[in-house]
């Protein structure tokens, strides 16, 4: 009994941080619709400036400080990335701004490394809470107490200004409606800067508090990012007694899910929340999202168009140049030249879905991965020639998409994007964890083509022929009355219910359509490289080709292909440099500063004004 | 959609793309192509980085490699394998790399070997730690340097049987280093100590561990001992809750790679005294080799080695008694080379077995104290690596491919 409650108050102790991350996040997604990948930065930050702060500021009066300081210096720091980074974007398509937040995390993560070095460092103990004190004869640190009692405190004093001040009903008003907020005189900008240094206030705080617990290390950006994502869903976006709620149940959970089963680690907050979101779709706390946040933002979208002969002809052009690189490339041109067409097919996949059908996937990876593993399996374990296993292996990646596609179907918006994102991790997972028949993450290794393929040369035209075959056939199949309902199921499904479209079902097939051609693309990646790793099926894989979308641009039908590549091209070459992050950062909020509308939607933009190529209209 | 912009686009940086990819010369170097997770695992690529500089400064100083410089070129694969593999391509057949060396993480290295193999390249695995990388999937043209998993578990698991516990709980991260390395404890363990019982075992995820309820969960089982796998961040979370919950008290604790400055050092003095670890005491040399090299890289970088320096020291040393061996820069001939290839270096004489291209690097083992608010290993002993490999035969079965 004694340790059945001991192990309730490390839980709760848990809790506090990730109570802390998550309510901003959550807090700056009600108001501004901003997925803020940046978060788990913020926290970073509060970690290292509320180390720093320690080492100048002595006893328990200056650790105190340290936190509350740490937390406002990471505010004043959020305030600057919002008003720099997001304010010029708003206007941009929903969603367009966590491109914007993830360049915000490349830059911080080189800052950091060049501010506090490379090595990770150990917080403080809290002066006055070192030992222990025994409660039913278990030993409970006196910090954890003070944690368990800070967390509500907090969650109350949030709840005060959310609901007894005039700022608080501001916040909920934009939350419910941001544009009649707006008609009503209230001036958005600084609301939204206001709820940024809050929301980014309780990350620093988070990390500040957290270091007698742990301390600061460049990893933790990332590592936190996918729990306090959970914590938000589970607890309903924008709901602050919801992230306390999840909050306190994931780290309840977790905390028996160690002494009770000890390789559920990896898993168990995803699948609380499969579970959670599919009895209740809209989290614990949350409201039905309001669809569409009346109407697109940004300008209206072009009805897109197969091309035209001169398009045709230049398309032609650049195969045949393709086609020509060994003649007169290096080697490594063919195996960059590969990887690029890889990637963008991949990209391309999963801007069918996204770009055509509106649905924001936040785990596409789990099908290029699938692709991978299932030729990667076949080969290995049924010892199956190359060309069967390439062939089952687009089969397999859209049976997957089927399955999960069914699961996720009943939500919509950022519910259904964390769902896929939850389901991708738990293939993650399962494939990290199920080491005798996946290997690992030790992986399977020597996957190679068959004879007649191996080599730079034959492996290029193959994944010429399939790759580029691919994108051509996303493209044909855009054009078709599929493709068609898919774009009227996206725009408005009720007229497109009306006209006799099964919208579910058409989005279901172009998703497991999507799920598909992304696992012809993970095929093609394991036979040219050899091997595959579950890193292949990571959040970060998944989030690569989110990025390349929005950068290339979603209203456009290249904006996957283009955006891809120019990406994949790009980092071919600024990884060379030692500070490749920062550049890679700013490069990208450069481009999304510059071009709201993607590279392909500006280009086309500035084409149109200097007069090469003529506006939708047929003007020139 | 008027696609003409976007492809006069693409095609402009495709050309850009073919103009930048033009071949390379290959000078009067001889170049080793260096592929590492620079940024992701920056605390423990810099120290291996200036080892690598140290001992390049030493072999070109005293005239190179076959009258020739030797020359590294570094390159961040951003811990994913398959950057690391158009990387490794691009080292060999742009930048006239002659062979291949680099990575922390196992399963880049393990993905590097096979590509190794599959285009016939030299790949010398410096700091990957997998016991598949030599044995389950080893091939003929991949050799590495570090001491194994298997090795240092072993090293361990014969201090651990002296003592009288016999009760043991594990703790490592959840995936294929932590899962090696408890294994192979077992396995030696058992193997030294048949009444030996594991009772519990716990996985905390690599970096995410919930350090309290880890604890917890250990103290539930009352284990007379401890085997600790976990590192970094993970490490200094797991000793400072138990720590104050007062785990470690009355246990013997035997902790992997805990000895190691990387790890050690961050914890200052709250170092885990009395734990039984694997590590690098370089503060403790008195003369010899070991004395010599801590000096000379105190001297160059102003700063204390970690094992890393080490291993990044004598890769470079290993690449160039392998290539004089060799006489050329020929793949095959530095293959063959390598084979039982003697290499002296700080720590001693190490060979690059026949059987299986593991080398002998030993590690030393120690006991943590404190000394000035740091943790140091005492008592400690450098045991050779070639008395913790398996016998031939079983080396045999556990290399399928092996020729």
């Amino acid at each position: 009994m004694g340790l059945i409650f001991a192990q309730l108050l490390t839980g709760l102790a848990n809790a506090a941080t990730l109570f802390l991350v998550a309510s901003g996040l959550s807090l700056i997604f009600g108001v501004t619709r901003i997925v803020n990948f940046a978060h788990g930065s913020f926290y970073m930050l509060g970690a290292f400036i509320g180390y720093s702060l320690m080492q100048v500021l002595p006893g328990m009066f200056g650790f105190w400080s340290s936190v509350l300081l740490a937390g406002l210096a990471v505010g004043v720091i959020g305030v600057i990335v919002e008003m720099l980074v997001l304010r010029p974007v708003y206007k941009a398509p929903e969603l367009f701004q966590l491109v914007a937040t993830f360049g915000v995390i490349l830059v911080i993560q080189d800052l950091a490394l060049l501010t506090w070095g490379p090595d990770d460092v150990l917080g403080p103990r809290a002066p006055g809470l070192k030992g222990i004190v025994r409660i039913m004869g278990e030993p409970v640190p006196k910090y954890d107490l003070a944690l368990i009692a800070i967390t509500p405190f907090v969650l109350f004093i949030l709840w005060y200004l959310i609901s007894k001040t005039r700022i608080g009903i501001l916040v909920r008003a934009a939350t419910q409606d941001r544009e009649m907020v707006g008609a009503l005189g209230v001036n958005q900008a600084w609301l939204f800067t206001g709820v940024f240094f809050l929301g980014a206030t309780l990350a620093g705080l988070g990390g500040a508090i957290q270091l007698p617990k742990g301390g600061a290390d460049l990893l933790m950006d990332f590592n936190i990012l996918a729990a306090i994502f959970v914590v938000v869903v589970i607890g309903g976006m924008g709901s602050l007694p919801g992230a306390y709620v999840a909050a306190v149940l994931i780290s309840v959970l977790n905390v028996f899910g160690v002494t009770y089963i000890p390789q559920s680690t990896l898993v168990l907050m995803f699948v609380v929340m499969a579970i959670v979101l599919l009895i209740k779709p809209y989290g614990l706390f949350g409201r039905e999202e309001v669809a569409g946040e009346h109407g697109q933002v940004g300008e209206p979208e072009r009805p897109i168009k197969p091309a035209g002969t001169r398009g045709r002809v230049i398309v032609g052009g650049l195969l045949v140049i393709l086609a020509m690189v060994p003649f007169f490339g290096s080697n490594f041109a063919q195996v960059l030249i590969t990887d690029i067409i890889i990637f963008a097919l991949f990209a391309a996949s999963l801007h069918f879905i996204l770009g055509l059908g509106g649905l924001v996937s936040f785990g596409h990876a789990a099908f290029f991965g699938s692709g991978a593993y299932v030729a990667a399996l076949l080969v290995s374990h049924a010892e199956s020639p190359m060309e069967i296993a390439f062939l089952l292996a687009p089969l397999g990646a859209g049976g997957a998409a089927i399955i999960i596609g069914w699961l996720c179907m009943r939500l919509t918006g950022v519910y259904f994007a964390m769902l896929t994102l939850a389901f991708a991790q738990l293939i993650w997972s399962l494939v990290y964890q199920w080491g005798e028949f996946t290997g690992g993450d030790d992986g399977l290794v020597d996957i190679w083509p068959a004879a007649w393929l191996n080599g730079t040369t034959p492996y290029y035209y193959f994944t010429l022929l399939f790759g580029i075959g691919g994108i051509l056939l996303l493209r044909h199949v855009a054009h078709t009355p599929f493709g068609y309902a898919l774009r009227a199921s996206r725009d408005s499904v009720r007229q497109a219910e009306a006209t006799g479209i099964n919208t579910k079902r058409i989005q279901w097939a172009a998703f497991a359509f999507a799920g598909a051609v992304a696992g012809l693309s993970g095929a093609l990646f394991v036979f040219s490289k050899g091997s595959v790793f579950p890193t292949e099926l990571e959040l970060a894989k998944s989030f690569d080709a989110l990025i390349v979308i929005f950068l290339g641009g979603v209203k456009t039908l290249a904006g996957g292909v283009v955006g891809g590549a120019s990406l994949e091209f790009a980092k071919d070459f600024i990884t060379r440099f030692e500070y490749w992050r920062l550049l890679l950062g700013l490069l990208i909020i450069f481009v999304v500063i510059l071009a709201p509308e993607g590279i392909v939607g500006a280009s086309r933009k500035l084409g149109e004004r200097f007069g090469f190529v003529d506006d939708g209209e047929g003007r020139r | 959609m008027k696609p003409k912009n976007t492809i006069l686009a693409a095609a402009a940086a495709f050309a850009i793309g073919l103009s930048s990819i033009s071949a390379f010369a290959a000078g009067d170097t001889i170049i080793i192509g260096e592929i590492n997770h620079y940024k992701r695992m920056a605390s423990f690529t810099a120290p291996y980085k200036n080892g690598i500089e140290l001992a390049l400064d030493e072999i070109n100083g005293a005239g190179g490699v076959l009258g020739k410089p030797l020359e590294f070129i570094y390159r961040d694969d951003q811990g994913k394998p398959g950057e690391a593999i158009k990387i490794a391509e691009e080292l060999m057949t742009r930048n006239g790399a002659v062979m291949l060396t680099g990575t922390i993480f196992s399963h880049v290295g393990l993905a590097i070997s096979s590509f190794a193999a599959e285009k016939k390249y030299l790949y010398l695995a410096a700091e990957p730690l997998a016991d598949a990388l030599v044995w389950a999937k080893g091939n003929k043209y991949t050799f590495r340097l570090r001491a194994s998993t298997f090795m240092q578990a072993s090293m361990l698991a014969e201090v651990a049987a002296k003592t009288d516990a016999i009760k043991y709980a594990t703790i490592a991260p959840n995936y294929a280093y932590g899962k090696d390395a408890v294994a192979a404890f077992k396995k030696a363990l058992k193997a030294l100590k048949p009444e030996v019982e594991f009772v519990t075992e716990q996985w905390p995820a690599l970096f995410k561990i919930d350090a309290g309820a880890e604890v917890q969960a250990i103290e539930r089982a009352k284990p007379d001992a401890i085997y600790n796998v976990t590192f970094g961040g993970d490490l200094a979370k797991f000793v400072r809750e138990g720590t104050t919950r007062g785990l470690f008290e009355g246990r013997k604790v035997y902790g992997l790679l805990t000895g190691e400055p990387e790890y050690l050092d961050p914890l200052k003095d709250e170092a885990p005294v009395g734990w039984v670890v694997t590590g690098y005491p370089w503060y403790d040399f008195k003369d010899g080799p070991n004395k010599v090299f801590v000096d000379a890289y105190r001297a160059k970088f102003n700063e204390r080695p970690g094992i890393g320096s080490l291993v990044g020291y004598i890769t470079v040393k290993s690449i160039a008694a392998g290539i004089t061996k060799a006489g050329s820069t020929d793949t095959e001939a530095m293959v063959a080379a390598f084979k039982g290839l003697d290499v002296d270096t700080p720590i001693g004489k190490i060979n690059f077995r026949k059987q299986d291209h593991q080398s002998t690097m030993g590690a030393f083992v120690g006991t943590v104290a404190l000394k000035d608010g740091k943790g140091i290993m005492v008592d400690w002993s450098f045991k050779d690596g070639a008395n913790y490999l398996p016998s031939d035969e079983e080396v045999m079965k556990l290399r399928p491919a092996s020729k």
